[in-house]
Parts: C-alpha cells; structure tokens; sequence
C-alpha cells in the first residue's frame, strides 16, 4: 500500500499541491434477506479503490478509482491537482487547515467473533428462526428480516508524514412483523426497522435475541390493527431508547456538525440554527439535564475508530453541556473559523467520497437518580413511544415530526392500553427545554444506525447513539388528520 | 427529431462491459451455475459543488461494479465486487457458488427474463450526449460561475452543485438476454439565500448537460431570495396551493416508492387497485424509460427492454411495474423496472412522466382567491404508506396568495397531507414541465394547483 499512497503523495507535492492526503478502502459486506418466512436473498460484495484529495492554490481537488496501480495513483494525483485549480477559479477564501500531530498507528474494532467467519448457514438459520416465529402470529400479514456486516480496511497517509491502518467491523439484524387489514397496515419491529447496528462480532448479534422477541413484537403489530388512533393533544411524554436515539440523530446530532452551520451543506440538506453566536453566548438548548458528547471512543458505536479521515484522533468533544450548547462537530479546515482544533468527525463513505463532518457517537449522557422504567413510574398521565417508524425535521433542525410504530398510554405511573399511529412534533430547542427525566445508566444502551444521509455526491455514514430514555413535558401529539 | 430505434452497442463503455458481463455468465455457468445473470456497471461521474458563492468541493469517481446472480435450481446467491482482474473474478465466481450451496430454494423462483424474442438491446441514442460525457472540470467551474454571477447581480449568495456522469451498463445471462448501453445525465441545482433571510431554489437535470442554463437558473434562484425576504409567520390549517414542479416531484415520486410497484400490491401494502380513482380527471402518470423528454434508458437492471406503463390514467389507477420475479407471481412479463439483485424492496418507475396540462403559470396562481405558492418540498416521509400520508417542510421560496396575486413570503410550514387526497383535489394542471432528478429516478412533472393541503406547524425562518 505504501508505494500507492507515496506515488500519489510525491506527485501532488510535485504538481504543486500544499498539502495532499490518500486514502485506500477495501470493503467487504454481506446480507441476508428474509420475507415471510422464505429467504429472499444471499449477497455478499467486496469494493477497493484509492480517493486522493489535494490542496493547491488555496483549493480542494479530488480524485479517485478503483484501479489500485501506480500508473493510476499518479493519474488521480495530477487530475485532482487540476480540478483544484478549476476550483480556485470560483475561490473567495483559500482553505486553511489546523495543526495536528501526523497520524501514526492502527486500530482494529475489538469483536470477538468474526462475523464473516461465522458459516453462513447459521446467519441464516439464527435469522430465518426469528422470522418464522414472527409469522406464525396469527394475523401477520407478512415479515421482512434482515442481517448485514460490513468490515472496511481504511489505509491513510498524508503529505504531512501521517500513516494509519484501521479494521473497522459494523453489522446488525433485524426482524419486522407486518399486519394489514383494508387502509391499516400496521408494523412492529425489533430493535428496529432499520435494524439494532453496532460494532463488533456476532456475539452483537447473538446479545440483540431475535427470536426471544419476534413473537411479542408481532402479537403488537396484530393488536394495532385494532389499537385506538394516538389521540390529538398535548401531553407528557417518554422516548424509549429506539425513538430517543432518532431524536438526538436529528435535532442534535445534525445541527451541532458546523459544515452545516457554514453553508457548505446547504443546497442538499440544509444549514442549522445553532450558529455561531448561540456558541459564544451560551445558547440554552436543553433543561440543566442535557448533557451530549460526541465521543468517537463508545465502547461499541458505529462512530468509534481510531482516527477520523484525515488523521485526527478519536476523541469525545461536549455539545451541550447541562443543558448550555457548548461545541460542535468540527474538521481541520472548520474548526479553526471558531478558534479551535478539530475534534475529529470527518469520515468518508468509502474511497470515492471524500470526509465531510459526520456524526461520530453522538449520546445523551446518563442521569442519575430513576432507570426508564422508574421514570415511568414517576408518570401520572402521558404515552411512552416506542420505535421510530418516520421522521423528519426542517432545513435549519428547528420543526421536527417523528411518528413511533406504537404508543402506550400511561396512567399512574403504568403502561397501558397501545395507540395506533402515534406522532409528535415539536421545536427542538423547546422541546428539549421540556426534557425533566433522563434514564441512568442501568437503562443506557448504544445504539444507532447504519443510513445516516449526506452530501452530494450523496454519502451514508454509519453513527452511534448512546441513550437511556427520556421524558419531555407538554408535547404535541397526534398531528394531521386521521 | 429524436429517432427512438434501438441500435446495435455503441460506446466503448458499453462494449467492454458488455464483454465482461459475457464472460462472468460463462464463468458462473462452468462453476456450476443452472442459470446465471451477470450486471456489469463502469461508470465516471464529477461533481463540482460551491456554497457561500465559492467552489469548496470538486470531485471525480471512475468506478466499476460486477453484480452476479448465481443460481443453482431455486436456490439464489448474489456476489458483487469491484475488481475485474482474473483473481477478482475468480474470487466473485467462488462466493456466489458457496452461498449458493448454503441457501434454502427459494420456493416461487420465477427464473431469470429471456429474450422474449429481441437479439441484443443496445442503447438509446436519446440517452446519451458527448457532450456530457466529456465534461470537463473547468465546464463545471464555469457553470458554477455562472449560478455565482446571478447571485452577485442581486447580492446573494450561492449554494449549489454542477454533475455530469456518463455511465455503460450491461446485463448478460443465461436464458440469452445481452443488453448493453452507454448513458449520460446531468444535474444543475442551487439554492441561492439572502443575507435578509430570503431564500430560492432552481434545478434541472438532463441527458446533454449544454441545454442547462445555468446563469437562467442562477437568476431564477435569485430573484426568489430576494422576493422571499422578510417572510410573515402564518398560521397552519388547509389552505389551496399552487406546487411548482420542484414540489410535485415529490408526490409522483412517494406515490412510486408506496405503490406503484407490483410487489407493494403483491404484499398488500399499496393503495393501489386496477380501476380505483385516487387522482383528479386530470392527472395521468406514467412511467417510461424512452421517452427522450426524462433521463431515459434502454432496459432495466436485469437487462428486460423498458416498457411503457400506465400507473394512472384520467385519476384512475390502471397498472404497476414489475420486474422478473414478480411478473413470474402474477403470470405476467417484466415492464423493465427490475433494480439490481438482490432486490428485497421490489421493482420501481424510475422514469416517471405526469401529463401536462392546458394552464399557463400565472394562471394557476391566479386561481387561487387565498391560498399558497409552495417552491419545494424537504424532508419528506410517510407517516401512514397505505393512505400515503405524508409530511415534510416547504423550503426556498412558500408565498401567499389572495385574489389570484401573490403578496409576500410566508416563513415555511409543516404540513401531514395525505398525497391522494391531494391528487384527488387537483384543479389544475400546468401546461410547462420540468425534467428534474427525484429520489427514485429522472421524473418530468408540471406544476399543480390543489384545493385543500393540510399544514400542520410552522417554523421561525
């Protein structure tokens, strides 16, 4: 790999490049697909290229193929060269980037089975089990399971001297029940519908228990068909783990990346409302009880690695800090704009993207004093909503609107009767104002999900999110018309 | 005029992935294959995008992909690599035939398409354009400028990206299908934001990148941030809306994602019914990959020539797409809409058209007697699929309109609507459309004037 990366290095310094860096992929994935019982399909895919990213005259250029070759490393190097400077024809400020140490080392995700080594008959045994358990629920009207790993060697060198080697291993399952009947078409999923990821071996997926919770999942989606419609209102409510880690994904997570906060994002997905003045006057985003840290280092979180994509290390860097927002999610060319180095969240999909700022782990610190279910407990009148099922947010993260496959109503301090449709909306700021309930850390679980959506050429990052459960106050529920 | 013949492969693109794909089936198929499909995609793709009026981002991709789908009775594997040298094929060969011996049959396998008759499909002239394949990356500058310029004319500020791709793509397999063809596309859009607020959005998309206008989008971008400075809170209820093509773009393409598709029907989870109205009489869409006004294409992923399908017709559902194994289900054959295997999510239309209307533009916003002007939609996602209720975010450009004139911004609003009843209450059709890039594929839509869209919250900008 060596002679790739330092004939691609040697000619972009060559061609006048201030700084250059390169990075090889090799990915390898496999999934499984299941629908009712029946296994649908079987891939496996292995990609490797090389992406050369240069700066020269102020600029950024970059290249990449997947013809891993001298001859090639050299082509990419000078095309990049040129696109940089077809870029510093449209140029108002040159890129400067921070200071770091040269990157040196290697990390390797710990797991301790291989999930490739595992023989494929078992995946497929373990997840068709869990599947058909879900469909033997009467009144399912069909089910869809699923499994995927994905291991990816990242080699990175810069024009700087660094040199690092990663082994990165993600994988998770899935199982869904759905039942229909005329317009209603009801779904209940375990953890959830994009699947419980993370990292590590297949004792991840063996630790997730499909089968002990297939059945109750589907008993639910069935007893949905028939459930109350969520009521219009406002009311207390709980996030559950697997709705909590959506909202933090959203209205936190997103906001706080300050590319975003700079524009560079916003043809594609938009800019944020935390800028840079709500940094220097302590901008209360929370209640005194939000604490988020974006903290490449979860033990388990598909945002842990050794270094970023351009040679940071892996650190934890606050975002809100009792509540006050405190930090963003930056890069070497953003983080100097507000005085400080990175933090190391530029991550790239794969060697034909380039690293923009992506979430890392980005988690909602635990609170002591009630787990969930004390939380619960502690509740007179609310619902408690389970499993993300849609979402969506405006293009400064301010309006948001997520829908949870199941409600539960909650009466002195019990789970009771199941809702149908459920959806909530709210202001983020406002809403997380009203957070008066953390989950400690005996409720806290890492989770997260594999299809976090970005930039153009578009990108799909893989991200942590730690979380415990949470209570908000006075949310409006059950929006639109039904 | 555009011939529409399908001519032998051209394009060296076309040809070296055609052999490739050739070669993979043969491989497969002395590996012990009973049936092998090979899909073979090579593609060179640049983006040069800017923000805050200045090229921060400029990329270039040269990429290959062999997808492989290696059965053996009913029992299905599919590989997928990007390395075409011996050893990397070898290897692809080696892990479909051990999954393959790994799997269950998959009881209902319909096989893979035949011929149905046709020798080798080759491309589409109307879907490719030198031009855009040879963009350069000081053509892309240039458009960027361009946008730029309109900007600094009114002093905004610019934020966009500028691609062009040019893409061979080959099916080969067993029961004898060899398809083949060498596409481009392109793609101009920018937002373009005020220092006052103000915000506004342009975008097209096409095969031949030089019939992009960008200082006229640039300038339509512009003009908007200006007009849509100082927007007015209002608050949510029902209100009639006149939709812009960039915002009906989204309806046409959630309708496909939701059911439109044979095997959303096939699990009972569309809203579709052969017959059923869900539209106005005057929404038509249909979906086809040779009609030169979209992004066409000559056939699908599984090499089976693109048909011509009726998804609605005067308001009234009349078919679906299907690909391979769903045509086999229902004893039909593949429209052409099959995605690469393996495909759990069933076949889309990719290649959507909505008639056009009679109603020129002002005209649609003059008969609004109080109502709204919505640029485009953001973050749109289905609350309810069945009833395709939906909700998402208007952005760059949401108007008021009283007595058919438009009198100031509004800050966007939330809105839960479900997108039926919305073509259900369509009044009017707009007599332009726009060639635009949605998230399933190239779509051609006009603009739409709709009598009752539910908002359901606003936001502060």
């Amino acid at each position: 790999m060596r002679d790739l990366t330092e004939r691609a290095l040697d000619t972009a310094a060559h061609l006048g490049a201030a700084y250059a860096d390169v990075r090889i992929v090799r990915r390898q994935e496999e999934s499984i697909a299941v629908k009712s019982g029946r296994l649908e399909g079987v891939a496996s895919g292995e990609s490797e290229g090389f992406g050369v990213r240069v700066l020269v005259d102020g600029a950024w250029g970059f290249a990449s193929s997947h013809r891993l070759d001298l001859g090639e490393a050299e082509h990419m190097a000078g095309l990049a060269a040129r696109i940089a400077r077809a870029s510093a024809t449209a140029l108002r400020h040159r890129v400067a980037l921070d200071d770091r140490p040269p990157a040196r080392g290697s990390y390797t995700t710990p797991a301790e089975e291989d999930p490739f080594a595992i023989p494929l008959e078992r995946k497929i045994g373990d997840l068709l089990a869990a599947d058909r358990v879900a469909g033997a629920v009467e009144g399912v009207t069909f089910t869809e399971s699923s499994y995927g790993a994905q291991r990816e060697w990242r080699t990175f060198a810069a024009t700087d001297g660094s040199f690092t080697e990663q082994e990165i291993t993600h994988l998770g399952a899935a199982v869904e029940a759905n039942a229909i009947e005329g317009d209603e078409h009801q779904r209940r999923s375990y953890p959830d519908a994009g699947g419980g990821w993370g990292a590590g071996g297949y004792e991840f997926i063996r630790g997730l228990d499909l089968l002990g919770n297939a059945g109750p999942r589907a008993e639910e989606a069935v007893a949905l068909l028939t459930a109350t419609q969520c009521p219009a209102g406002r009311t207390t409510v709980i996030l559950d783990p697997s709705q909590l880690y959506n909202q933090v994904h959203e209205s936190c997570g997103h906001p706080s990346e300050l590319d975003r906060v700079f524009g560079t994002e916003a043809s594609y997905a938009g800019t944020s409302f935390l800028t840079t003045d709500k940094l220097d006057e302590g901008f209360r985003y929370g209640s005194d009880l939000v604490t988020i840290v974006a903290d490449a280092t979860s033990a388990g979180g598909m945002g842990t690695f050794g270094w970023d994509d351009e040679g940071v290390a892996a650190q934890a860097v606050p975002l809100v800090r009792d509540g006050i927002f405190v930090g963003y999610q930056t890069s070497r060319e953003t983080a100097p704009r507000i005085g400080r180095g990175s933090g190391g969240a530029m991550r790239a999909d794969g060697w034909n993207r380039i690293p923009l700022i992506r979430m890392t782990n980005i988690n909602l610190q635990p609170v002591g004093g009630m787990s969930l279910d004390e939380i619960v407990a502690d509740t007179d009148d609310g619902l408690y909503l389970s499993t993300n099922r849609s979402w969506s947010i405006d293009d400064r993260r301010l309006n948001f609107q997520f829908a949870t496959e199941v409600a539960y109503e909650i009466k002195g301090g019990r789970k009771g009767r199941l809702f149908k449709n459920p959806t909530y909306t709210g202001i983020t700021y406002e809403f997380w104002r009203a957070c008066d309930a953390i989950g400690d850390a005996s409720s806290y679980v890492m989770l997260g999900t594999p299809n976090c959506g970005k930039g153009e050429p578009s990108q799909v990052a893989h991200v942590g999110h730690g979380v415990s459960g949470a209570r908000f106050r006075n949310v409006q529920v059950g929006v639109g018309k039904w | 005029m555009v011939s529409t013949s399908r001519p032998e492969v051209t394009g060296e693109r076309a040809q070296v992935a055609l052999a490739l794909a050739d070669d993979v089936v043969a491989r497969a198929l002395a590996a012990g294959a009973t049936e092998a499909e090979a899909l073979v995609t090579a593609e060179d793709a640049a983006l040069t995008r800017f923000a805050n009026s200045e090229i921060h981002q400029n990329v270039v991709e040269t990429n290959i992909g062999v997808n492989l789908r290696f059965c053996v009775g009913r029992r299905i594997a599919v590989a997928a690599t990007g390395r075409t040298d011996d050893d990397g094929l070898l290897a692809l060969v080696e892990r479909a035939a051990t999954i393959a011996a790994s799997v269950e049959e998959l009881e209902d396998w319909g096989g893979l398409p035949g011929t149905d008759g046709r020798g080798t499909l080759g491309g589409y002239p109307a879907g490719y354009a030198e031009a855009t394949a040879s963009a350069s990356p000081e053509f892309r500058a240039e458009g960027a400028r361009a946008v730029i310029a309109a900007a600094d004319a009114v002093g905004v500020l610019a934020y966009g990206s500028f691609s062009t791709a040019r893409e061979g793509i080959a099916v080969a397999n067993s029961a004898g299908i060899r398809a083949a063809q060498e596409r481009t596309s392109s793609q101009l859009l920018t937002v373009h934001m005020s220092p006052d607020g103000g915000t506004g959005y342009a975008e097209a998309a096409a095969t031949d990148v030089t019939t992009i206008d960008a200082a006229a989008l640039g300038h339509e971008a512009a003009a908007k941030a200006r007009a849509t400075e100082q927007a007015v809170s209002l608050p949510p209820g029902d209100y009639p809306v006149v939709l812009e093509e960039y915002a009906v773009v989204d309806i046409t393409d959630m309708l496909g994602y939701l059911g439109f598709s044979a095997l959303a029907v096939q699990e009972g989870r569309s809203f579709v019914e052969p017959g059923k109205r869900i539209g106005s009489e005057l929404v038509t869409v249909v979906d086809d990959g040779m009609d030169p006004a979209g992004l066409p294409m000559a056939f699908d992923y599984e090499g089976v020539a693109k048909q011509r399908v009726t998804l609605v017709e005067g308001g009234v559902c009349r078919d679906v797409v299907y690909d391979a194994q769903t045509a086999a289900r229902d004893g039909r054959r593949s429209t052409g809409h099959g995605l690469p295997a393996p495909n759990p999510y069933g076949p889309f239309p990719i290649n959507m058209l909505m008639a056009a209307g009679d109603t020129p533009r002002d005209e649609l916003i003059a008969g609004l007697d109080r109502g709204l002007l919505v640029t485009r939609f953001h973050y749109t996602n289905p609350v309810h699929p069945k009833l395709a209720i939906v909700t998402g975010m208007t952005r760059d450009g949401t108007f008021l309109v009283e007595g058919g004139k438009i009198v100031g911004p509004v800050r966007n609003l939330r809105f839960t609507q479900s997108y039926l009843d919305a073509l259900a209450r369509v009044t009017a059709v707009g007599r332009e459309r726009k060639t635009l890039r949605g998230f399933l594929g190239g779509s051609v839509v006009p603009a739409l004037r709709i009598d009752a869209w539910t908002f359901t919250g606003a936001t502060e900008h």
